[in-house]
């Protein structure tokens, strides 16, 4: 990686206010890397972020509900089928606001990032800083919703009277009945968190690159000023 | 692991048998694991039975890999059945009512018996001969259609769904036999007679039988997208009062022609209460009767061109147009001849002897060449007679009773032999003489089945490519071969291994059939079928394969609407409840009900049984349903799911009541 971009236009020199000389990759990579944490998480989208999938003797091929930040897919109709006997809500009313402004969000998210390429100091720093968050934000509401769902049983359902309140795993196996359940990470939330390690270190790389241009800014300013009197 | 052990077994049995030379040794479960040795010991089974074990035996959840279709006879239905294992499937209901499809108990199949009824009020057929729709003469897989000899009807169903879509009763035949039996791109079904009346089915004194009775054969145009016959563009053909009996399409070479046999050229009329000879007697004085040979695509043309005439709403050809039109040809065929099948490439026409005990193989170069030359005699009705040396290839003797030929992969023809209770094994001649060590036009091997073979079927066999492998022996007896279960014995379907060249095909397996005594099956392989799970839409009509305008897709939308005395329900049907669950009415008032089963899981299948109305529907997935009914009498009724659903089935269930 490193002779990669030492091999692109070595003879091309960022000179600073100062007069110093940077090479110029140091400025392409976090350009570079904050570009694909915007792709990642805008590609994030059209995949599932999560997935619960039921096993029961007489459902051989099982049943599974995917979750993408924008919609669900899989069989919600059978599984809210089973869940009335239980008295839960269907599946579809969990987390409807957040999935009608979830593309925006991601939209949003990935254009600050690209904002983040042209700010060149600090502030770039704030401007990812809900891209750092965003992966723990869809966690943290994902547990809100299955907790609510878990406590929202109707007490006149058929079942609903022997069933206790109880938060359907994040991740890992649960039961219920006859049913065995797996939820796990999918593809999406993985290139989500990925977002979030490219920005960090796009961060680091900006840093290292811009920081020298601010202080031979500074060292120009304290200069001048020194000249001044 | 368990695959390499079974292949072991059959390779040890194999060697076993061959170093036996297919004798059952006196050690013949050598080799086998001790528990199993002992199980096959203690059970007496021979080296034979365990591979034919070995070939049926079909694990649970393994699935057949050919499917077999076969008339029920008198039940009027069809028998879905897996092949190698034999496991029942499926009953269509087709001309009787099936309660457990809910077929003619309230739902939409109601319309369809009704139709097929016309002015009578039939409730049974006598289904004979399935055949599977083809595209350029091989099975497709979409329709099959299947005759009811006793009452002249054809019936038309969907194998989307496995359901009876149409029945249309002939209207001037009384009865059928030679169907049905599809032209190769199913632009035809074909409906061949059998005994003889004056069309139209009027009343004539038998002493006018030459004069006024006639055989009709009627070519039925199939439209595939509506999955119906339509009769407007359909025609029949007037033939001599000869009792055509079985027929085939020709194909390939073939294509456009059509074979039936006949068995009365004698003109018999029976009456051995007046001292004549019985039609037994009657029909079998002769040494030959008529092979029909009918050109349909001139046939077809004829009709276009308006050379009709129409009865009953039917367009016929007369039997004079038909000559005249060079429709028509005879060849000789000997004696009370049976089976009229055409062999894979199109090239031969078979005919069993049933009182001869030769099969007669018929050439169509042959038959073409002597039409073109022309000069025949004719029979008594004026229609040409190709004399039987001019159109026969070979004659094969194979024994007593021979009936229906079928072929395989392999250039070999398979034959019921009904009177030796044995299926012949030959080979074909000609092109087919290379598929095989040996020679063409010779019996090969005669292999015993119990008891009393009518029809005979084989993997694709009738189509132009079969598959070989497996041969079905449809036994009209069992006599000894199960369990007595009273006077009234199950029929016995024998699997007949044919895998293997030469001599080598044997009986694998008995299934009884208690329920039916089919005539004719087809064996399609099972990917060419492609089913649906659940309906393709919530609110599925089957009868119209749409969905239904009268659905309900949320039980919210559910609801009872009076009109004066006209009461309709909307029903939505999901597991464990209906809505509404209470339905009230007034004695007097006419219901209509539309019910909507929202399941969109497979085998979520719902009943729907109102008490004392003869009403019970089997709502799957996706299914609309509408019944209509007066209420004839106040009092309390249950309406309840007959198809177990659920934990909580029992609790499906809803009160009808009609106040007095």
């Amino acid at each position: 990686m490193k002779t990669f971009l030492s091999s692109l236009d070595p003879d091309v020199q960022v000179v600073l206010p100062d007069g110093s000389t940077r090479r110029l990759t140091d400025y392409l990579l976090p350009s570079a890397l904050l570009m694909l944490a915007a792709l990642l998480l805008i590609t994030s989208m059209f995949l599932p972020y999560w997935s619960m999938t039921l096993k029961a003797p007489q459902y051989p091929k099982g049943l599974k509900v995917e979750v993408y930040i924008n919609h669900l897919q899989g069989d919600m109709r059978e599984i809210d089928e089973l869940n009335h006997y239980l008295g839960m809500p269907p599946l579809d009313e969990g987390g409807r606001l957040e999935r009608s402004i979830s593309a925006l969000t991601i939209l949003v998210l990935g254009c600050l990032l690209i904002a983040g390429v042209f700010i060149h100091n600090q502030w770039a720093g704030i401007l990812a800083l809900p891209t750092l968050g965003f992966p723990l934000a869809f966690l943290a509401d994902l547990w809100l919703i299955l907790y609510r769902y878990g406590h929202s049983i109707d007490p006149t359902s058929a079942l609903g009277g022997a069933i206790k309140p109880f938060t359907p795993p994040l991740f890992g196996p649960g039961a219920i009945g006859q049913f065995g359940s797996i939820a796990q990470a999918e593809v999406g939330l993985y290139l989500a968190v990925s977002a979030v390690f490219a920005v960090l270190l796009g961060l680091w790389f900006h840093r290292a690159a811009y920081k020298p241009v601010v202080e031979a800014r500074q060292r120009l300013h304290r200069a001048h000023l020194r000249a001044m009197q | 692991m368990k695959v390499n052990r079974l292949l072991t077994l059959v390779i040890l049995f194999s060697t076993l048998l061959t170093a036996c030379g297919g004798q059952a040794t006196t050690t013949p479960t050598s080799g086998l694991p001790a528990d199993a040795a002992a199980l096959a010991a203690e059970r007496g089974l021979t080296p034979n039975d365990i591979y034919a074990a070995l070939k049926t035996y079909t694990p649970s959840g393994q699935l057949d890999p050919y499917i077999m279709l076969a008339s029920g006879g008198q039940s009027g239905q069809v028998l879905v059945i897996g092949v190698p294992s034999m496991r029942i499937l499926k009953v269509i209901g087709v001309f009787t009512p099936e309660p457990w499809q809910g077929y003619g108990f309230g739902g939409g199949s109601d319309q369809v018996l009704k139709e097929g009824a016309g002015d009578t009020s039939l409730e049974w057929g006598d289904t004979h001969h399935p055949n599977l729709s083809e595209t350029a003469g091989d099975y497709d897989g979409q329709f099959l259609f299947i005759n009811d000899k006793a009452n002249a009807r054809l019936a038309v169903i969907d194998l989307r769904d496995f359901e009876t879509k149409q029945i249309i009763k002939n209207p001037n035949a009384i009865n059928d036999h030679g169907g049905a039996f599809v032209t190769p791109n199913t632009e035809y079904v074909i409906e061949g007679p059998q005994y003889a009346a004056p069309l139209g089915g009027e009343y004539a004194p038998l002493s006018e039988y030459k004069d006024k009775y006639r055989g009709l054969i009627t070519f039925w145009k199939f439209d595939r997208t509506l999955g119906r016959v339509d009769k407007t563009k359909s025609f029949q053909i007037e033939l001599p009062p000869y009792w055509q009996d079985l027929c085939d399409a020709g194909k390939a070479v073939s294509d456009g022609w059509f074979f039936c046999n006949s068995f009365n050229t004698e003109l018999a009329t029976g009456g051995v209460e007046e001292g004549n000879p019985p039609f037994e007697a009657g029909t079998t004085k002769n040494d030959t009767d008529y092979l029909h040979i009918l050109n349909w695509k001139q046939a077809e043309k004829t009709f276009q061109a308006g050379k009709t005439q129409t009865l009953n709403g039917m367009a016929i050809i007369s039997l004079q147009t038909a000559i005249d039109e060079h429709i028509l040809y005879f060849t000789p065929e000997p004696k009370s001849p049976h089976g009229s099948d055409v062999t894979p490439g199109g090239e031969y026409i078979v005919v069993g002897g049933k009182l001869d005990p030769h099969v007669t193989i018929y050439s169509f170069a042959k038959i073409q060449a002597a039409i073109q030359a022309g000069g025949f005699q004719t029979d008594t009705y004026g229609v040409p007679v190709i004399p039987l040396d001019q159109t026969k290839e070979a004659q094969v003797e194979l024994g007593l009773g021979p009936l229906h030929t079928v072929f395989d992969d392999k250039g070999y023809a398979y034959t019921s032999l009904f009177l030796d209770s044995a299926v012949a094994r030959w080979t074909l001649g000609g092109p087919y003489d290379d598929k095989n060590p040996e020679p063409g036009w010779t019996l090969v091997q005669k292999l015993p089945v119990q008891y009393n073979i009518g029809h005979i079927t084989a993997a694709e066999g009738d189509t132009v490519s079969p598959d070989g492998q497996y041969v079905v022996a449809l036994n009209k007896w069992s006599i000894d071969r199960f369990a007595n279960v009273g006077p009234l014995l199950p029929q016995n379907f024998q699997l007949v291994d044919i895998s293997k060249t030469g001599d080598q095909i044997k009986v694998i397996y008995d299934m009884p059939i208690g329920m039916a005594e089919p005539h004719y099956a087809q064996i399609i392989k099972a990917d060419k079928l492609k089913p649906f799970e659940v309906y393709p839409e919530v609110g599925w009509n089957p009868e119209t394969m749409q969905v239904d305008s009268n659905a309900v897709t949320d039980p919210k939308q559910a609801r009872l609407v009076r009109n004066g005395k006209q009461v309709e329900i909307w029903m939505t049907v999901v597991r464990s409840h209906y809505t509404p669950e209470h339905v009230e009415v007034n004695q007097g008032d006419h219901v209509v009900w539309h019910l909507t089963n929202l399941e969109r899981t497979r085998d979520a299948t719902h009943g729907f049984a109102l008490s004392d109305y003869n009403i019970n529907l089997s709502l799957e997935p996706g299914e609309t349903e509408t019944i209509e009914f007066d209420v004839t009498r106040s009092g309390t009724f249950t309406y309840y799911c007959t198809e177990f659903c659920s934990a909580l089935h029992l609790e499906m269930i809803g009160y009808f009541l009609a106040k007095p």
